[in-house]
């Protein structure tokens, strides 16, 4: 997977970030040994790698759940109480803003703006919008998506027995 | 995809083609594809369209085009019937059938599904007539709602690559340089640079290789133009930058986009694509002996990062830090060679400055500030969506014409514009004309161009405490003034809104600000004062009463603020007895409701709950 990623770009440290946020895409984090065979190959020290993979905040050293829950803490959503809904979906997950959830099921995240602001307070799962969300909308979807992967793993589980 | 176009009059040809294709001149259905748009079920009513028009038999004589951002997302998803312009918002898979039999086949209007005006309630058939649309100006944004944004040749029917085609043919660089001067064009990314005067500088730099750059990382939080120009117009963008490498000499270019909006990426390279194949981008661009290309970047997250030199440094690879300019970037810029980087928004204002002429563009705007620009009008505002208003216009058209004033009967309180750089402008501040020179002199910004409007109901203490929370966190923490200073002031808003300040902590806080300024590597910090100086110096009030009363006049600090029922609007429904997840309300069905106020968590949910507004929070 690495190689295939590393021959889309360039070999020299202009593509670091680039090949960096493939990775994320690809694991959903950027594992140790990955990190390590690039620096080798790109020829830039280690620590260089660990700076910029710790800069950027869609960079993560530590695995993220299957489900990415992003809560939006713009200006425009914040004016429409989105601190109650970050509440609302710690309060769900039993996690704090950032974590993961034990079962690996769920990171939640809180983003600075994502870009649909007139449609605030906004949610994305997976890529997906959710707007005009309150408090109780935001423990619903929660409990829906709960509800699907819980049936996507049995369902996954009855094709395999 | 349209094969190689080798010179003027064969590009002029394929237009003479695609005008006539254009929905202002055949009857056709467009449906708003932009990401409110989705979130909003765009994509089912799009497919429930194609169906539905072929089972009438529509398929040949009606057009379908799926576009980008309309910027009126608050009533997504919008169909438009053309060329008549008849306005559905809202509108669902099961209006489809009668929308198509009805108005597109039929050219009758639906009253039930027409827009109804907020604020005295009338029905309105046409998009031109509804004040949100009526009251703008759209020369940048307004071909969005015809244009299938990754379709040549709905592109080239509203002009494109002409002014291209113009300045590669017909205009010497500097010839270009000039007209981009004269038109008074300034950045739309948040300084206000003249981009003609930048252009002038990087032209003249010594170097054989030079790049121009779209910033596209748009980190200003409530500001979403930028993202709705490139997924609604991208070849616009392209253009832009083909124009503006012509005229500094630079053979490479760069779109450096957030990482959050994967669509217009995609929209992007696939734009890319086609331009390639059209040979109006790559080697020889229509026969003109000059070679370009553009390369896509996405970003990674970080907000400093949309600043210029530490977008560089991120492009080369590297954390995104900024440096200290004491070297301009239009000299020694990406790879230390000669760079101009410029805003989404500004590359757009480029075609139609070289196509229209620098006096027709200046005809537009106030003194010091010339053409349009676009607004991202959000928050506690009726009409919430991207408005492109002239320059000058005054506060309270924005806010009470084109936006429809403020919700629930509650009262204005504040625009804040600039983003974390900028300020929060008081309700006896609208008649101020909106242009960078104006927003700066009462302690604000331009920005990157957002609004955000504010009621009663939000707390100024907390929205400075909000932007210093969101700087210190994206702070790049390599110079101290910001580091530090943004970690003390963030210290004292909090302990504020917690009902622990005192009164001292004002003047330390401007204190603080004023140190950030002087001293700061980057605007990040040199403007991270913006947000608290001007709340204190309009609301200087709110900050006393959390002080010396301990209380938040808002009601929305949440240490100072308790939840309450109203017995006299209670009507029992329960609702808000399901929703609590500390079984803090209690109370039988069709009786008053009673909350215990020691044991709620202030989460809001019996708020969201209660549909006949009987919870308060004090
Ligand atoms: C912290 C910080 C963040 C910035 N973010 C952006 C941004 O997201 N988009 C943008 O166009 N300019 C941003 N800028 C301004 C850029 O540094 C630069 O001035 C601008 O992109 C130049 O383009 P213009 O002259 O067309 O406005 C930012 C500046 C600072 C200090
Ligand atoms: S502020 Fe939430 S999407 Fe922009």
């Amino acid at each position: 997977m690495l190689e295939q990623i590393l021959s889309r770009y360039p070999q020299d440290r202009t593509s670091l970030v680039m090949i960096l946020q493939d990775l994320q895409s690809e694991f959903g984090y950027l594992p140790q040994d990955a990190l390590e065979e690039i620096s080798t190959r790109l020829e830039i020290s280690r620590a260089q790698v660990y700076s910029v993979a710790t800069f950027y905040n869609v960079l993560s050293l530590k695995p993220r759940g299957r489900h990415l829950i992003r809560v939006c803490m713009g200006t425009a959503c914040h004016v429409r109480q989105g601190s109650l809904i970050l509440a609302a979906a710690e309060r769900e997950l039993g996690i704090k803003d950032g974590e993961t959830s034990a079962d690996g099921e769920f990171t939640l995240q809180s983003v600075g703006c994502v870009g649909a602001c007139a449609i605030g307070p906004v949610v994305e799962v997976d890529e997906e919008h959710f707007g005009h969300m309150n408090v109780q909308k935001m423990s619903r979807l929660i409990r829906k998506i709960k509800k699907r992967a819980a049936s996507d793993t049995t369902s996954a589980g009855e094709e395999r027995s | 995809m349209i094969g190689r176009i080798t010179d003027a009059a064969a590009l002029e040809n394929l237009r003479a083609e695609a005008i006539v294709d254009h929905p202002e001149r055949r009857r056709s259905v467009t449906v708003c594809g932009g990401t409110g748009c989705q979130a909003a079920g765009c994509a089912e009513v799009g497919e429930a369209l194609r169906a539905e028009l072929a089972a009438q038999g529509l398929t040949d004589t009606v057009k379908l085009v799926v576009t980008g951002c309309n910027g009126f997302c608050e009533q997504g998803p919008i169909v438009v019937v053309r060329p008549d312009d008849v306005f559905y918002p809202k509108v669902k898979v099961a209006d489809v059938k009668e929308i198509v039999g009805t108005t597109v086949a039929g050219g009758e209007i639906i009253e039930r599904l027409l827009y109804r005006n907020p604020v005295d309630g009338e029905l309105i058939a046409h998009e031109q007539q509804i004040p949100f649309y009526g009251e703008q100006t759209r020369r940048i944004f307004g071909q969005n709602g015809y244009i299938d944004p990754v379709n040549l040749t709905d592109y080239l029917a509203i002009d494109g690559y002409a002014a291209m085609s113009k300045a590669l043919l017909d205009m010497k660089p500097d010839e270009v340089i000039e007209e981009v001067v004269a038109s008074g064009l300034r950045g739309r990314g948040g300084g206000g640079f003249l981009a003609g005067r930048k252009w002038r500088s990087c032209r003249a730099a010594a170097g054989e290789h030079k790049y121009v750059i779209c910033n596209a990382d748009e980190g200003d939080p409530g500001a979403f133009m930028d993202r709705s120009l490139l997924e609604g117009n991208p070849h616009g963008i392209i253009e832009g930058l083909i124009i503006g490498a012509w005229a500094i000499g630079a053979d490479e270019g760069f779109v450096y986009v957030r990482h959050e909006y994967p669509l217009a990426v995609k929209r992007l390279e696939e734009a890319l694509e086609q331009a390639r194949a059209a040979g109006l981008l790559g080697d020889d661009i229509l026969g003109s002996g000059f070679s370009f290309d553009i390369r896509i970047s996405r970003g990674g997250g970080a907000f400093v990062c949309g600043e210029s030199t530490a977008l560089m440094a991120s492009l080369e690879g590297q954390a995104g830090e900024p440096r200290a300019k004491y070297v301009h970037t239009v000299e020694q810029g990406l790879f230390d060679r000669p760079t101009t980087l410029n805003n989404v928004e500004t590359w757009a204002n480029v075609p139609p400055i070289i196509l229209g002429g620098a006096a027709e563009y200046a005809s537009i705007g106030s003194e010091g500030s010339k053409g349009t620009k676009i607004f991202s009008l959000v928050g506690q505002i009726n009409n919430t969506g991207l408005v492109e208003v002239p320059m000058g216009i005054t506060l309270r058209e924005i806010v009470y014409g084109v936006g429809g004033g403020i919700p629930g009967g509650r009262k204005f309180k504040a625009v804040q514009t600039g983003g974390p750089s900028g300020g929060c402008i008081p309700e006896g501040m609208l008649g101020l004309e909106v242009d960078f020179q104006k927003l700066t002199e009462v302690g604000s910004m331009m920005g990157s161009g957002g609004m955000i409007v504010m009621d009663e109901t939000t707390c100024m203490v907390d929205v400075a405490r909000y932007f210093i929370a969101f700087l210190k966190e994206e702070s790049c923490g390599k110079c101290v003034p910001c580091r530090e200073g943004l970690k003390t002031a963030l210290d004292i808003l909090t302990r504020i809104t917690e009902g622990r300040g005192v009164l001292e902590d004002i003047d330390l806080l401007l204190e603080i600000g004023d140190w950030m300024s002087a001293s700061s590597l980057c605007a990040l910090g040199g403007s991270a004062a913006n947000p608290v100086a001007s709340t204190i110096r309009y609301f200087r009030d709110e900050y006393e009463a959390h002080i010396v009363e301990r209380r938040c006049p808002a009601g929305a600090c949440r240490e100072l603020i308790t939840y309450s029922i109203d017995p006299e609007i209670c009507n029992g429904c329960h609702a808000c007895v399901k929703a609590c997840p500390e079984a803090c309300i209690t109370g039988e069905t069709r009786h008053v409701h009673n909350l215990d106020a020691d044991s709620c968590i202030k989460c809001g949910a019996c708020l969201s709950a209660c549909r006949h507004h009987a919870i308060s929070r004090k």
